[in-house]
């Protein structure tokens, strides 16, 4: 058996450098053959390993950027396998473009930590580090986890949430009907099929649509500021977008409302909001604001937890710390000028990212920065909930699509409703998929939820 | 004063469904094997519904003959009434239900196993369970001691046993047996997760009571088919069923007593299933639903007795008559035996590995609704694999599991030890994803082999099912090699069935492709087809129309099997590999999967766990 020709971007994406697309499988050579113009006409396909070629990446009959093709052939690679790295233009919109370029002449995403996998099965790493490939799966799983729509709330869920339940109930319909044929259950009409496909086909259709993978970043990610009161939020919002905007004063709650402010950190625009410390309240109106700040965390882009380099942890810095494990997130120690009482062990035993600012001097802007940049180039960053913004999120609604075309077509050439339901349950579970939840009984609870079934 | 009453390989507790199919296989396995119940005339009794099948029940029944079970055959012989549900919704859903003579099913299997060689049949309630060096020492309640090499639970609803009938409630078996009151707190005592679940079935009525003149009525299909690939003749179809409907006022007779059903009174503490239990569950849970359907269905030829399908319910006696006498046809109805619920213990299945055999119990099993299951079909396709596995456990032989990819018995057990049963668990087409190839119609062609090999299926029967394939091999190379040439006659049909005319000489099996054209449709111009078994010509006319969608399934199960193929270890602590998550920890821990395959399906454990899983298999397996 053949093993499945996967591709990634495999550097840091960001704008400037060089950007990496690596390509590995058996049929790693004639997918970026497809793909690659080389300037003296020789294929891919007949280069020999550890060689190099120069060109051009094309799709659609369109250049979309020079390249260079290193080639190597299995066994000598990383993953054992052939492997084709392309090294084009750094910045995240050619990059994924040329990703894009590379999944369409047939290789599949890789998933989370995947070339470590197949290098490791494949003999290519030693078998101590064997706890260290496992570990980096662990961890990448959690971004590719995050990027997979867990957030609950947000445009894009809702508008992926539509299509699923409509396709679901169709499905549990579909199921009840013929696994209850006693039970008087309406009978599903063409027309129902093909409503829902038809409507399903147009949602799906224009995400994709809307998809361009330089978009998301250009429009800006959505943070937001976090930490208990007091702690120097505001100050740290002013710090980044250069004028006074929250209310500053020194006792505590006294910023009651989500601000917004829009700026850019080094490369990356960032969506400001600074939000009510999070803390247990009797005020009324200050717990208005505290709850619509935890929501405004569950469903932001980036995180930035603020703590006060001069206080000991308390429930809430703990409540905020766990908080940083389901979204990408920089711990941001503040008023290091103060003499410290934090347990900075405990917040980078949780956190990666830890930055070091005093807010009122102004210092600590570029680690900050750097910091921005470092989490907006990983792979599976999501950055904001609108649009669909990542490749592994096109790829899902793009399956989806094809299974809910196939259900349509089925049907329009007259095939019996079992093999328009496999279609329709394909669809329904590359969603779920996307939203990171489990397949496996979703349309059976449906049943039982919708229809009047028994003994 | 106990006393010591023999020794077996294997000893089945219950002679339901389960029971019944276990002990049969193991002792047609060679094992010296015996089958205990409580009431001798409670062999094979089917204290439900009249009737063997229905979606995907059907399927189980044509999986278990298939193998070399008994229950198809029975129901064969025993048969009133045989309809194909589902026609025209598609094969994959195409399932076979008949109408049976319940009586006469009970006193066929309870002849079959009489005459069956290994096989004791006896009459003993199993009061007490030890573990012994060797097996387990089973007491009965006459206190005769048996030691046996393996035992299969196989309880049904007599284990803890206890009746509701609105505020009446008393400990007993179903229709009115002694329940198995002493054997729960021994298996407890041995350490097994029991639960309480619940069930229900509705009232008998006299026929004589009812009047049908107004009824619509519901025949079998003309001809009525076999479950069973071995039976050749079935007759007539015996009875007719009639199709009856609730009103405005039957609601209002629950909605008025509702305060006495024991469920909603709080009395039962039991779990029953998502899917209504019972008439008043219907109404209280859709209560728009104007008017519900029920069917009328006779209980056997030598008896007045009427079951009324889906009319389940534990109100009062006197309610029950109430509601009943609102409905058309049962106006005067008179009751023979009141609808009741029942509550009774069973086991967690997760404590199971998918050979049905106890994780922490060697050679003890579970089979049935002891497993958490519900129906009759689906107790005796896990009584079949129990009994094999229990007899190859004997002898020393590999286990026995079926895969989700080969039968709808593999997708159930897997679902009972892999996900578990919250409720008792129901067989559907949903529940498998690969249903166009787990079709009904081709039981034999995924499972006989199978069966052949476990030394279920006879050479002689072998050697038929070959020659079908090799009859089928045939006649799909026929098509593959006729060409039909344009004519009025055979356009006329085209144009008859709504599809394109031709103007070039087509392949036959072209044509067969076309949705709307069959075999029955080609007959006049497919001249030279062979005379063959019409179910050679109904798997042909499938896997050629429906090719596209069986091959991407069956690419779907190779994938599947590779995951499959990877062995987990036996009782292993998963909290020893890092990278795992901590839920899937937890959840390895407990369900100590057999392989890769089965890990990925349980809830709690992601694709990443799955790679960290394959990851450490490779490191272990070089060391």
């Amino acid at each position: 058996m053949k093993s499945e020709t996967i591709a990634a971007i495999s550097t840091a994406q960001g704008e400037g450098g060089i950007g990496v697309i690596r390509i590995s499988g058996e049929d790693a050579l004639e997918v970026a053959d497809k793909i690659f113009k080389n300037v003296n006409g020789k294929h891919i396909t007949d280069m020999k390993g550890y060689t190099a070629a120069f060109g051009k990446v094309v799709c659609d009959g369109e250049a979309i950027d020079e390249a260079v093709a290193l080639v190597f052939r299995a066994p000598h690679s990383y993953t054992g396998e052939n492997v084709v790295e392309l090294s084009c233009h750094g910045g995240i919109f050619i990059t994924r473009r040329v990703l894009r370029a590379v999944l369409s002449a047939g290789a599949s995403l890789a998933q989370a930590g995947e070339f470590t996998k197949r290098a490791f099965l494949n003999g290519k790493i030693d078998l101590t580090e064997a706890e260290a490939v496992m570990d980096i799966i662990g961890a990448k799983s959690k971004s590719a986890a995050r990027a997979a729509l867990c957030v609950k709330e947000g445009a894009l869920r809702k508008k992926i949430d539509g299509v699923k339940n409509d396709l679901l109930s169709l499905a549990a319909h579909l199921s009840a009907w013929a696994d209850y044929p006693e039970e008087d259950i309406a009978e599903v009409t063409d027309d129902m099929i093909f409503d829902v496909c038809e409507k399903a086909e147009k949602t799906l259709q224009k995400l994709l649509d809307s998809y361009d993978s330089g978009q998301a970043v250009k429009q800006g990610i959505d943070t937001v500021i976090a930490g208990r009161p007091n702690v120097g939020k505001s100050t740290l919002m002013n710090l980044l977008s250069g004028y006074e905007k929250s209310i500053v004063t020194d006792i505590p709650g006294t910023t009651r409302d989500i601000v917004e402010d829009t700026v850019l950190v080094g490369d990356v625009i960032l969506r400001l909001s600074d939000t009510a410390g999070l803390r247990n309240t009797d005020d009324l109106v200050e717990k208005i604001g505290v709850d619509r700040a935890k929501k405004r965390l569950e469903n932001c882009g980036l995180l930035l937890a603020v703590f006060d380099n001069s206080r000991e942890l308390d429930d809430d810095d703990k409540e905020l710390i766990r908080a940083c494990g389901d979204v990408p997130s920089i711990a941001v120690i503040n008023k290091t000028d103060l003499e410290q009482k934090l347990d900075i062990n405990y917040i980078s035993s949780n956190i990666n990212n830890i930055v070091y600012i005093s807010a009122a001097n102004g210092e600590g802007r570029d680690e900050l920065t750097k910091a921005v940049e470092k989490i907006a180039g990983t792979e599976n960053f999501s950055p904001n909930e609108g649009i669909l913004s990542n490749e592994r999120q096109r790829v899902a609604v793009e399956n989806a699509l094809a299974s809910v075309r196939e259900a349509d077509y089925a049907l329009k050439s007259g095939m019996t409703f079992d093999a328009v339901t496999v279609s329709l349950e394909d669809a329904v579970s590359e969603l779920l998929e996307l939203t990171g939840e489990k397949t496996s009984d979703e349309v059976i609870d449906r049943v039982f939820h919708n229809f009047c079934v028994g003994k | 004063m106990n006393y010591f009453a023999g020794e077996y390989d294997v000893a089945v507790i219950g002679a339901g469904h389960a029971g019944i199919e276990a002990a049969l296989a193991s002792a047609r396995l060679g094992c010296k094997t015996a089958v205990f119940t409580i009431n001798m005339d409670a062999v094979g009794n089917c204290p439900c519904n009249p009737s063997i099948g229905g979606t995907a029940k059907g399927h189980l029944v044509r999986e278990i003959d298939a193998l070399g079970g008994e229950m198809g055959k029975t129901a064969d012989e025993c048969f009133l009434q045989s309809r194909m549900l589902n026609r025209g919704k598609g094969p994959a859903v195409h399932s076979l239900r008949a109408q049976i003579d319940r009586r006469k099913y009970s006193d066929t299997m309870k002849h079959k196993l009489e005459l069956q060689e290994n096989l004791e049949l006896r009459q003993a309630e199993i009061t007490d369970i030890k573990k012994t060096d060797g097996g387990y020492l089973l007491t009965t309640r006459m206190l005769a001691e048996f030691l046996c090499k393996t035992v299969i639970i196989a309880t049904g609803t007599y284990l803890g046993g206890r009746i509701f009938v609105g505020e009446v409630s008393y400990e007993s078996g179903p229709d009115g047996i002694f329940p198995a009151t002493a054997l729960g707190q021994s298996l407890k005592d041995l350490g097994l997760p029991l639960r309480r679940f619940k069930t229900g079935t509705p009232a008998r009525v006299l026929r004589r009571s009812i009047d049908f003149s107004e009824l619509e009525v519901q025949k079998g299909d003309e001809p009525p088919q076999p479950f069973s690939y071995e039976t050749e003749n079935m007759g007539e179809n015996k009875v007719e069923c009639h199709i009856s409907w609730t009103n405005d006022k039957t609601k209002q007779i629950i909605l008025e007593n509702i305060h006495r059903s024991p469920l909603y009174a709080g009395k039962i503490e039991g779990v029953g299933p998502r899917y209504c239990p019972s008439f008043e569950d219907k109404i209280m849970r859709f209560k728009d639903k104007p008017r519900h359907q029920l069917f009328i269905e006779p209980c056997g030829l030598n008896t007045e007795e009427m079951y009324l399908q889906g009319m389940s319910s534990s109100l009062p006696e006197e309610v029950q008559l109430k509601f009943y006498r609102t409905i058309k046809g049962l106006e005067h109805c008179v009751i023979m035996r009141p609808a009741y619920a029942i509550e009774y213990d069973c086991v967690d299945p997760l404590a199971m590995n998918p050979t049905l055999e106890f994780k922490n119990f060697e050679g003890l099993y579970g089979a049935g609704q002891f497993n958490g299951s519900s129906g009759y079909e689906e107790a005796a396709a896990q009584g079949l694999v129990a009994g094999i596995n229990a007899a190859f456990k004997v002898q020393g032989k590999k286990p026995l599991v079926l895969s989700r990819s080969n039968s709808y018995i593999g997708t159930l057990i897997d679902d009972l030890v892999t996900k578990g049963a919250n409720e008792p668990y129901r067989m559907m087409t949903s529940r498998s994803e690969y249903r166009l190839v787990l079709r009904q119609d081709n039981a034999d062609e995924r499972l006989t082999p199978i069966g052949h090999e476990i030394g279920l299926i006879s050479d002689e029967r072998y050697k038929k099912f070959l020659n079908k394939q090799e009859l089928k091999k045939q006649e799909i190379k026929r098509l593959k090699e006729t060409v039909i040439s344009p004519s009025k006659e055979v356009n006329d049909i085209l144009v008859s069935r709504e599809t394109s005319e031709i103007n070039t000489g087509v392949h036959l099996i072209d044509l067969l492709k076309r949705p709307q054209l069959d075999y029955k449709a080609l007959a006049p111009i497919d001249i030279h087809r062979p005379d063959l078994d019409p179910n050679i010509f109904e798997q042909v006319e499938v896997e050629i129309k429906y090719e596209g969608y069986i091959s991407k399934q069956l690419k779907q199960v190779e994938q599947m099997k590779k995951l499959e193929n990877k062995s987990l270890p036996n009782n292993f602590d998963y909290s020893e590999i890092n990278g795992l998550r901590l839920e899937a920890r937890e959840k390895l821990n407990k369900i100590q999967p057999l392989n890769i395959g089965q890990a990925s399906r349980i809830s709690g454990v992601s694709p990443a766990d799955v790679s960290v899983l394959l990851i450490w298999l490779a490191q272990n397996k070089n060391r």
